[in-house]
């Protein structure tokens, strides 16, 4: 079991401070989700878990300290796909997962055969070997993301990173994508930290709820406990209805009309 | 079509090996005097003191040994170099247009090979060289520098702005200085068109062992130039210290780039056409793009010098002219004959 731990994490951008004193903690297996208004950070605040942001303030994963590790060292802990994955042009799927394995190599080697097992076993798990030697700009939305999280696997690291991995898709792609990762989470004991700004689909699946604000965490807890009429009408601007259906908070907007 | 990652097979190196040797042979039989092929191994067996052959040589062998055969290595070695230093260029940089004078090398050695010219009242032969190495390491130093300064902001896109400012400041020194010296303007000319007119082994002996080295180095980062393929951040993420490699990848470019065009002068389109054209027939991934770089660049190259020298015989047509004459061309319409989908 391995745990992350993240204290006063701090990122300035120019003058502006992006992310305020942002801390949480998340051990393996659990699925995490920030949310929050456009503009609210949640982007930045996975950046800085990447280590792809300069931030301040203490970031630790089984006690050791991730800020001061190596770029490969700190890769082959935290895995990260960003909101819309460069994918390089005319590569095929397989070459594509396969730079996963990059943390585990020296600079100037080359894949070993274990690398290419590890690559081929994960495009099984994810169903996507039947697609391994299509190019890259062939795919779908929704297989693209496959493909980006399939390279995140490949890097083995117990905590994955997902900025927005349900954005661009529509509602069955997204319950595919989501299915998968509740999956791994569960099966190969990952911890999956994901933004997301669909607040129904944020209640549906992780199993907590980080409502960031301006930079600042405003509410943390399962999704009933996060996800009030009052919350989002004061940090999204936005009339909603909550309906509590099997536990779970449905997140619906209100007609103007209907309010009067 | 797509590449995957195979293995090397030996079949494939054999095939290029006998490209290779075949181009140099072809080329080095062609010319003003016609050769035998037997008279070129003779005289490379004789020079090179391989046992068990007939020792003796033709009267031929001023052209083989003096002429030809070292125009057309120095052809083959300084193709490979910028061929593959446009590959890395394209890599690191994520820019399909990206080419081994990106970052101001021709600017810079253009610059220190006019000043040297102009100073001199009849320059050294190992001057002119020594002269544009050092403004082609100059150029690149100083784009770096800037580019990597905090006003720029640090990313991969400052750093080719960098390069195209550092590339006209120095382009407009070295027009001024030229304008300044009417009486050397055939010579600074003759230079920036480049030449590979070379007698003896003296050049390539000079820049061989620096351009080798530089191969060697970007023949070991082929796999890492696709992982830059994901951008910056992403591979960052994915273990890979863009900087410091990024950084390294353009030290060895650049250096062999200095290196090959100090003794050949401005040779263009070989390291934007040559990855480009083989990456329609092989596919988008730099690990055989950089090894297929060196070996079609420098057959390129040697083709390109044979017409430079043959066309218009007895005259001689700057091979700059004959690069981008037939390479433009010759892109287009393999541009236009297949459907690309590796350039984006």
């Amino acid at each position: 079991m391995t745990k992350l731990a993240v204290a006063n994490l701090c990122v300035d951008i120019g003058n502006k401070r992006i992310v305020d004193d942002f801390s949480l903690t998340i051990t393996t297996g659990q699925w995490l989700c920030i949310i929050g208004p456009n503009g609210a950070g949640k982007s930045t605040a996975l950046k800085a878990l990447a280590g792809v942001v300069p931030s301040s303030g203490v970031l630790l994963i089984d006690d050791r300290d991730l800020s001061a590790m190596k770029v490969r060292d700190r890769a082959c802990w935290i895995s990260y796909v960003a909101q819309d994955p460069i994918m390089p042009v005319g590569m095929s799927v397989f070459d594509y997962v396969l730079l996963g394995r990059t943390a585990h190599l020296n600079l100037l080697a080359t894949e070993s055969n274990y690398d290419l097992e590890t690559t081929e076993n994960i495009l099984q798990e994810l169903a996507l070997d039947s697609f391994k030697n299509r190019s890259l700009d062939s795919l779908s939305g929704g297989e693209r993301q496959r493909v980006a999280i399939a390279r995140a696997l490949t890097q083995q690291s117990p905590i994955l990173l997902l900025d927005e991995p349900t954005t661009a898709l529509d509602i069955g792609y997204q319950q595919d994508v989501l299915d998968l990762i509740n999956r791994l989470r569960k099966d190969k004991k990952i911890a999956v930290i994901t933004t997301m700004h669909d607040l129904t689909v944020a209640g549906i699946y992780p199993d907590e709820l980080l409502l960031l604000a301006n930079g600042q965490i405003v509410a943390q807890g399962s999704a009933l406990e996060v996800l009030t009429v009052e919350r989002i009408a004061h940090y999204y601007g936005a009339r909603v209805r909550v309906i509590i259906d099997d536990g779970k908070p449905l997140v619906l907007p209100e007609h103007m009309d209907r309010q009067a | 079509m797509i590449a995957t990652v195979k293995r090397v097979s030996s079949f494939s190196i054999a095939v290029c090996a006998v490209a290779i040797i075949l181009s140099i042979l072809l080329a080095t039989c062609i010319g003003a005097v016609g050769i035998a092929p037997s008279d070129v191994f003779a005289s490379i067996a004789w020079h090179l003191r391989i046992p068990f052959t007939d020792q003796s040589v033709g009267t031929s062998d001023v052209i083989i040994w003096q002429l030809r055969l070292p125009r057309v290595i120095l052809a083959f070695v300084v193709g490979s170099m910028l061929a593959s230093a446009g590959a890395a260029y394209q890599g690191t940089f994520r820019n399909p247009l990206a080419d081994p004078y990106l970052l101001g090398v021709s600017a810079g050695a253009g610059l220190g090979a006019t000043l040297i010219i102009v100073t001199g009242s009849n320059p050294n032969q190992y001057l002119v060289p020594f002269g544009s190495f050092l403004g082609a390491i100059t150029a690149v130093a100083l784009t770096y520098t800037l580019g990597r300064s905090a006003i720029a902001g640090r990313s991969s896109t400052a750093l080719i702005l960098a390069g195209v400012a550092v590339a006209n400041l120095l382009t407009a020194l070295q027009t001024l200085i030229q304008q300044q010296h009417n009486d050397r303007i055939r010579e600074v000319y003759s230079w920036v068109l480049g030449t590979l007119n070379t007698t003896g082994w003296s050049d390539v002996r000079l820049v061989t062992p620096y351009i080798c080295i530089c191969l060697v180095v970007l023949y070991r980062y082929r796999r890492v130039l696709d992982v830059f393929g994901v951008g910056d951040e992403e591979a960052q993420t994915m273990g890979l210290p863009v900087e410091r490699v990024r950084a390294t990848v353009i030290i060895a470019a650049s250096l062999g780039t200095a290196a090959a065009v100090s003794v050949t002068g401005l040779i263009g389109f070989v390291g934007v056409i040559v990855p480009h054209v083989l990456r329609l027939f092989v596919g988008n991934s730099f690990r055989i793009l950089v090894p297929l770089s060196i070996v079609f660049g420098g057959i390129f190259l040697v083709f390109a010098d044979l017409l430079a020298r043959t066309v218009l015989a007895p005259a001689e047509i700057p091979i700059g002219i004959v690069t981008a004459l037939i390479g433009a061309p010759f892109f287009l319409y393999v541009l236009g004959s297949r459907r690309v989908g590796g350039i984006s």
